[in-house]
């Protein structure tokens, strides 16, 4: 295989097993969240405002790791500096 | 496929660029102070005033009133910086619904530029309220050995509210994108659908986290005793 298969492969592979680790761990995390949000509100309904609103800080602070790793599945797969570079230079040769 | 509307440049003259992030900026920033310009003309305090003066007030105290929960005691100070933030971020996923718009902040650059812009506005604030020496001791806060974590976690709290605003916006459009060469017409529509209510939640958690960041940095010894029902 020559670099530019190796590269391609590489960089689709990548990009799979990053969302697919990367939308693992922030759906647990966040099913756990809810999860103690909806008994904290089941306990004390009038905290509800409180409660309704540091859950959701709280959900998108975890969302933000699952965005990460999409930034990076996408830049591999759309703006992949290694990919282009051999692209150019098989476009000089 | 482009990434973000910075690809798309009107004009150029050697290194200005004008790309569609700053024309689109530009359309928000005169939409948000004409609007306000033209609905404040007039203000009434009487019972009978105009739906989008009420409109405005509901917005506006509904932001001081968040401003103030969060701990900050005269929310009145932050209210333009912070006020601005959540309005501009807002504004700028609500326009999705115009065709041919494109968010500015699913460009990194106008998301960077609102992160640095807190980032420079949380000392000032806290300078300003706790003074040069009293601020700076903040960083030494539990023990002196937290000093470059404390320094590590502001330039990271940073470049986090920068990447996640910019990755709900661009995933938003991208998967509007994709999801109209597979199976146009409905499905596009509930994920523009959600990707309104994400922006929403988004610039609320921008703003919130700014507030949080301000209220950290301006906090007094002595908290005032809450006064809730």
């Amino acid at each position: 295989m020559d670099s530019m298969t190796i590269i391609a492969v590489a960089s689709i592979v990548t990009a799979g097993l990053t969302t697919g680790f990367g939308c693992l761990g922030p759906a647990l995390g966040e099913g756990k969240a809810v999860a103690t949000a909806l008994t904290a509100l089941a306990q004390q309904p009038d905290a509800s405002a409180t409660i309704t609103r540091t859950l959701f800080v709280g959900l998108a602070m975890i969302e933000s790791t699952a965005i990460y790793c999409f930034v990076v599945s996408m830049i591999l797969i759309f703006a992949n500096p290694f990919w282009n570079h051999v692209i150019a230079q098989t476009a000089g040769k | 496929m482009q990434l973000s509307p910075d690809e798309t440049v009107f004009w150029q003259y050697g290194f200005f660029k004008l790309n569609a992030t700053i024309a689109f900026t530009w359309g928000l920033m005169l939409m948000l102070a004409v609007g306000s310009k033209l609905i404040t003309r007039k203000l009434s305090t009487e019972l009978q005033r105009s739906r989008w003066q009420n409109l405005l007030e509901i917005i506006v105290t509904g932001i001081e009133t968040q401003i103030e929960e969060v701990g900050i005691h005269h929310p009145r100070q932050y209210l333009g910086f912070l006020g601005t933030l959540f309005l501009f971020v807002a504004s700028a996923s609500l326009c999705t619904v115009i065709p041919g718009y494109e968010p500015p902040t699913s460009s990194l650059s106008t998301t960077t530029a609102l992160a640095l812009s807190v980032w420079v506005a949380v000392p000032l604030f806290g300078i300003e309220e706790q003074g040069l020496g009293g601020y700076l001791k903040s960083y030494v806060e539990p023990t002196v050995i937290m000093l470059p974590f404390n320094i590590i976690s502001e330039l990271s709290r940073t470049l986090a509210l920068a990447v996640r605003l910019f990755g709900n916006m661009m995933s938003g459009a991208m998967i509007i994108g994709i999801l109209i060469t597979i199976t146009p017409f409905i499905f596009p529509l509930v994920m523009m659908a959600l990707g309104l209510l994400t922006g929403m939640v988004q610039a609320y958690i921008f703003f919130i986290l700014a507030t949080v960041y301000i209220a950290a940095a301006t906090r007094t010894s002595e908290p005032k005793p809450a006064a809730k029902t």
